[in-house]
């Protein structure tokens, strides 16, 4: 707008200094012709699209955070006697790793600020990566052309847990170390490869002396190193592919409706970052997390009841709980399904969020772009399979903190593990019907509302004596947006007679892709969206209600 | 290369008019973007100088704070406990530091998004999109010259080159395979072995003194290592990880397995404290039902019944070490484990 | 000088005496379910040979006598006995059978212990089911071992010594006074009302799982609010 502006006031030689910095970096990096394309680049108002921003700024405090504590962390397992400030620790055997991390907690002023700002700021990350990539599944962000972003998001999360997972780790005390212990265990349970593993992971026998060295440099440098690599891509990506929007008066597929990125959000996105420090570090002034003073060093003959990961971990946690004991003895080896199917699953239900994309537009058969996003209700089995999804998530959660549900709620732990057994089946199913039922009946109602208006509350007695509620039409702009989403048509296995009449073979696949776009797009899977004529014939009715 | 077009401005008199019911022929058409409504900042001079305020004051807050915390630190002792309500007592440096980096930064960040919600313009501008994909004359160009490339290189031609470089390129990185291999050593039989020997005390890890029968009664639990492992040794963290043991001591009618009656001593049962399923050390004896559940995984194993699994994820018994009493009168192991303790694995048999 | 045996004599007339009261309160709140001689029936086991630390540990923490002897556990509730009452108890239970004694302030007095042995001592053999600093967490079958929250040293030290319920004994043969002292000294430093939690909140001192609730209702909460806040609509100017 002002650009004409301050082309004017350009006389030779005599621009404002900013402008010559500007004009010497064009000169080397072409920054010009990048800003022309990125400085009023538009992006759409909704709180949900800022759950990402909340992940990329916990990663950047974390990175910041992280690095002070390299400055004062041991990562060594030599043994030290401790005589810091910590009275009830006194003269305790402990490693380097520990005691460094008891002399950042007692004795470097704002230590115990920074370590708790670190460690509350990665359960945030990771809990807003989990509810961005919901968002993101549940309004089909992720169809073309954003499959490849998807992954990268999903990769970050996997790598976010493993990261937290090193670094949880890292300070040897007895709660990190009984996971480490549980994570030996896991790794001596893979056939024929375990034991070796194992052994060359912690150089030897468990506990040995070089985990903490080794995940140290994975958790400060070879994990972090690639996330960076990949936020950097993802971000990228969502400059190229510009943001998504919600359908809308005036919101196409062609273009992106919002506000510009100087001044607006510039400013909402800088100031963002500041906020979501700053509640963090309130949380980290007044909420204690982590406090391995109390938890004691490690030792592999001692252990705490209560033991549980970080939530992050809590799933697979519960998978491990709520599986039976089985073990196979076999011509003199050991398969552990006990604790190799749990570590199996693990792997499993992760990636069938993560591949979920590529069934459905494999199902749909869509190749075209998709920049306005889905109402979940509009999706119903898309939406369906994301809360059974998210149910198994959530019942491993429970399965992983079952000591925890028996003392707080007074039941027996055998009765919630076997509880958890069972919903890992029954959960699932019942999510994915309700969810879809649900979907279905909201459906319905949008399009009562398109054809009949909205309830205004107001009842009114006719002349005869009957009450009715008066329904007022709804704005164009309200059945615009009710109405703007596409309903696929179930696909059909082609002809199965070619043109010269020989039967073809119909591919298994080809039967099964019917199939399942049968049920995702059938008659009892989607409301058909109200046509013109419906809408045309009821309005021209007199006295609609 | 980005078009936007900004609707044209109303006056807030003006809207009033887009709420209009549908288009009668097209009732699901795309209305088009609203019209941008003024706010009150837009409309009013003293509106915007409120905002303007708030912004500065926030700023402000800002930098008191930032004094604050630079102030906290150097003025409040490093180990200072206060109690604050309904927290509880807490270390006062951590707590003045935190509230007053929290309430910079928050300030910051909340000056900053009034700033754009209230004064900045906010219209809403619509940008193009252009398809992802490139236009079929630029494919074409890319696979002429990709072709080109590819003939002049001559490695489609050329297959000895061809074949080699694919032979170096998969070679070269197990050196690096190579270079793991001395992250550890090779597990040999040490998962089998343990610490326990024939003739080794049981040493009472409370008092550190070798245990006798009468030490321990009915219903107790005491653990124990082997004599002569000291908490200072360099082994001492790998060693207690297999031979560590938990002795309790049942009435010997009570105990229902044969094998570990004969392996008791008058009743008294050594068992190893560390779980079959993962490696938690399991300890968490219930002496009236005997059995001991495991804080990680819940296994639970019943220790009157040879250590049997009888509820939870735990594959198979507890590993019972099988004890006498010397000359003396101690405790002592007669022999090591016969099974490997600890988490199963493949070799395990 | 009195003669010894008098006053002998005299002690023990006082001692049978607190039996006798003892035996009185037995008969009325406990016998119904232990037995007329404490030789235990279907509902109460046997207690010959419990002790009077067991007693005292049972009734002063109320929970004994139980309301029922269905259910996993005897929960701690309000204790309706007087000391002296108590002392007659166990002096009643004592008689039946030898079994260890209340103790003496002196044994269990945290004053002076090793509370960094004490911790020690702590994880090794009451971590595993009272949790690192005394939280107390699930057992088996609806079973649980208690928060140590506020139970006094006294009836710490009885627990260790005589077992109660379901939780192991810790006899001074194998955990010696020293040792229970101090585990008392380590609990007080850790679990008491002037216990410092230098973060801020406790949380529940439970571990990983109410730091991520924390974590997602007041962070991941705290942050959606505030991202609802950036993103919404500045109020437009009322429309006139």
């Amino acid at each position: 707008m002002s650009t004409s502006e301050t082309t004017e006031s350009r006389s030779r030689g005599k621009a404002p200094a900013g402008e010559r910095v500007a004009d010497w970096a064009d000169g080397r990096l072409g920054i010009y012709s990048l800003a022309k394309a990125n400085m009023r680049k538009i992006f759409p108002d909704h709180w949900s699209f800022m759950l990402g921003e909340v992940c990329l700024y916990s990663f950047i405090i974390i990175i910041l955070t992280g690095v002070y504590l390299t400055l004062f962390f041991h990562p060594s397992m030599n043994e030290v006697e401790y005589h810091g400030s910590y009275v009830p620790l006194q003269g305790q055997l402990m490693s380097e790793a520990f005691s460094s991390t008891l002399h950042i907690s007692f004795d470097v002023r704002g230590g115990l600020l920074i370590r708790q700002i670190h460690h509350w700021a990665a359960l945030i990350f990771l809990a807003g990566m989990f509810v961005h990539m919901m968002r993101v599944f549940f309004t089909g962000a992720f169809r073309k052309p954003r499959e490849i972003n998807w992954l990268f998001g999903f990769l970050l999360f996997v790598l976010g847990m493993f990261t937290g997972f090193t670094g949880y780790s890292l300070p040897d005390d007895l709660l990190s170390g009984t996971g480490v212990r549980f994570t030996e265990g896991a790794i001596l349970s893979m056939p024929i490869v375990g034991t070796y593993i194992s052994f060359f992971l912690f150089g030897g026998e468990f506990p040995g002396v070089d985990f903490v060295a080794r995940f140290y440099s994975i958790h400060i440098l070879l994990l972090p190193g690639i996330m960076l690599g990949l936020v950097v891509a993802h971000l990228i990506l969502v400059f190229y592919h510009k943001h998504t929007q919600f359908a809308g008066p005036g919101k196409t597929n062609k273009n992106v409706v919002g506000m510009p990125l100087l001044p607006v959000y510039m400013a909402k996105a800088g100031g963002f970052f500041f906020l979501v420090f700053g509640v963090i570090a309130v949380i980290a002034a007044i909420a204690q997390i982590n406090p391995v003073w109390a938890i004691g060093p490690y030792r592999p003959d001692m252990v705490s009841t209560g033991a549980q990961p970080d939530w992050y971990m809590g799933f697979a946690e519960g998978l491990v709980r709520y599986m039976p004991g089985w073990e196979i003895n076999l011509w003199g080896h050991t398969l552990v399904l006990g604790v190799f199917i749990p570590l199996v699953l693990f792997g499993v239900v992760l990636a069938a969020i993560a591949v979920y994309p590529f069934i459905e537009s494999w199902v749909t058969g869509d190749k075209r772009e998709h920049h306005i996003l889905d109402r979940p209700r509009n999706a119903p089995t898309r939406t369906a399979f994301g809360v059974a999804w998210i149910t198994v998530y959530m019942v491993g959660l429970v399965g992983g903190g079952n000591d925890l549900w028996a003392t707080h709620f007074h039941l027996s732990i055998n009765a919630v593990t076997w509880f958890v057994r069972i919903s890992f089946f029954a959960g699932p199913v019942l999510a994915f019907i309700i969810t879809k039922r649900i979907c279905l009946g909201l459906q319905r109602r949008d399009k009562d509302k398109v054809l009949h208006g909205r309830e205004s509350g107001i009842i009114k007695r006719l002349p005869h004596g009957e009450f009715i509620e008066i329904h007022e039409p709804l704005s164009q702009d309200a059945m615009y947006t009710l109405t703007a989403h596409e309903q696929y048509k179930p696909a059909e296995i082609g002809p199965t007679v070619d043109e010269n009449g020989v039967e073809r073979k119909v591919k298994a696949s080809e039967k099964l892709r019917a199939k399942l776009s049968k049920s995702y797009y059938g008659p009892d899977s989607q409301i058909p969206k109200p046509t013109v004529d419906e809408y045309k014939e009821i309005t021209s009715g007199h006295g609609h209600h | 290369m980005s078009s936007q077009d900004i609707p044209e401005e109303k006056s807030p008199a003006e809207q009033g008019a887009h709420v209009a019911v549908a288009d009668e022929k097209h009732p699901f058409a795309d209305p088009g973007l609203p019209p941008h409504e003024h706010r009150i900042q837009d409309v009013d001079e003293r509106a915007a100088r409120r905002s303007e305020r708030t912004v500065a004051l926030l700023f402000t807050v800002s930098m008191l704070a930032t004094v604050g915390f630079i102030a906290s630190y150097v003025a409040i002792p490093h180990d200072k406990s206060i109690f604050v309500f309904p927290i509880g007592h807490l270390n006062a440096l951590n707590f003045a530091l935190g509230l007053t980096l929290g309430l910079a930064l928050f300030s910051i960040g909340a000056g900053a998004v009034h700033w754009a919600r209230t004064l900045m313009s906010d219209v809403e501008v619509a940008d193009e999109r252009h398809p992802i994909a490139a236009e079929p004359d630029v494919k074409a160009k890319v696979m002429a010259d990709f072709k080109q490339g590819a003939k002049e290189s001559a490695l489609g031609r050329r297959k000895l080159i061809r074949n080699t470089m694919f032979g170096a390129l998969a070679l070269f990185p197990l050196s690096g395979v190579v270079l793991l291999r001395d992250l550890g050593p090779l597990p040999g039989t040490k998962l089998r072995h343990t610490l326990w020997s024939k003739g080794k005390l049981l040493v009472n890890m409370n008092t550190n003194e070798p245990l006798r029968p009468e030490d321990v009664a009915v219903g107790s639990l005491t653990f124990a290592k082997p004599e002569g492992l000291e908490e200072d040794d360099h082994e001492f963290q790998n060693e207690i990880a297999k031979a560590a043991l938990m002795i309790i001591r049942l009435q010997p009618d009570d105990i229902k397995d044969k094998q570990e009656l004969d392996w008791s001593y008058q009743g008294i049962v050594a068992y190893s404290k560390i779980c079959t399923h993962v490696g938690c050390p399991i300890s968490l004896y219930e002496q009236q039902t005997h059995h001991a559940l495991c804080p990680c995984h819940q296994s639970t194993f019943d220790l009157s019944d040879g250590a049997k699994v009888i509820f939870g994820p735990a594959g198979h018994p507890l590993p019972q070490l099988r004890i006498g009493v010397n000359d003396e009168g101690y405790l002592e192991a007669l022999g090591d484990f016969t099974e490997p303790v600890g988490p199963a694995f493949w070799e395990r048999g | 000088m009195f003669a010894p045996a008098d006053k002998a004599q005299a002690e023990e007339s006082a001692q049978s005496l607190t039996i006798e009261e003892g035996k009185k309160l037995y008969t009325v709140g406990c016998a119904s379910c232990h037995g007329t001689d404490g030789q235990g029936t279907s509902d109460g086991p046997s207690l010959v040979g419990v002790g009077a630390a067991a007693v005292d540990f049972q009734v002063s923490t109320g929970r004994m006598p139980a309301a029922t002897s269905q259910g996993a556990q005897v929960p701690k509730k309000k204790n309706i006995y007087s000391q002296a009452e108590i002392d007659q108890l166990a002096a009643f239970i004592a008689s039946l059978g030898a079994g260890p004694n209340v103790p003496t302030k002196d044994q269990y007095d945290p004053e002076g212990a090793d509370i960094a042995k004490g911790g020690e001592l702590f994880r090794n053999n009451c971590a595993q089911c009272h949790n690192f600093t005394g939280k107390g967490g699930a057992l088996t079958k609806g079973k649980y071992a208690p928060s140590l929250e506020g139970v006094e040293p006294k009836h710490i030290y009885e627990a260790m010594l005589t077992g109660p319920q379901n939780m192991p004994s810790f006899p001074d043969t194998t955990m010696s006074e020293q040792n229970k002292k101090d585990i008392i000294a380590y609990l007080h430093a850790v679990n008491s009302d002037e216990t410092e939690n230098p973060g801020g909140l406790e949380l529940g001192g439970l571990g990983p799982v109410s730091e991520g609730l924390f974590a997602w209702i007041f962070g991941l909460g705290a942050l959606i609010a505030v991202a609802i806040w950036v993103a919404a609509r500045t109020a437009k100017a009322r429309k006139s």
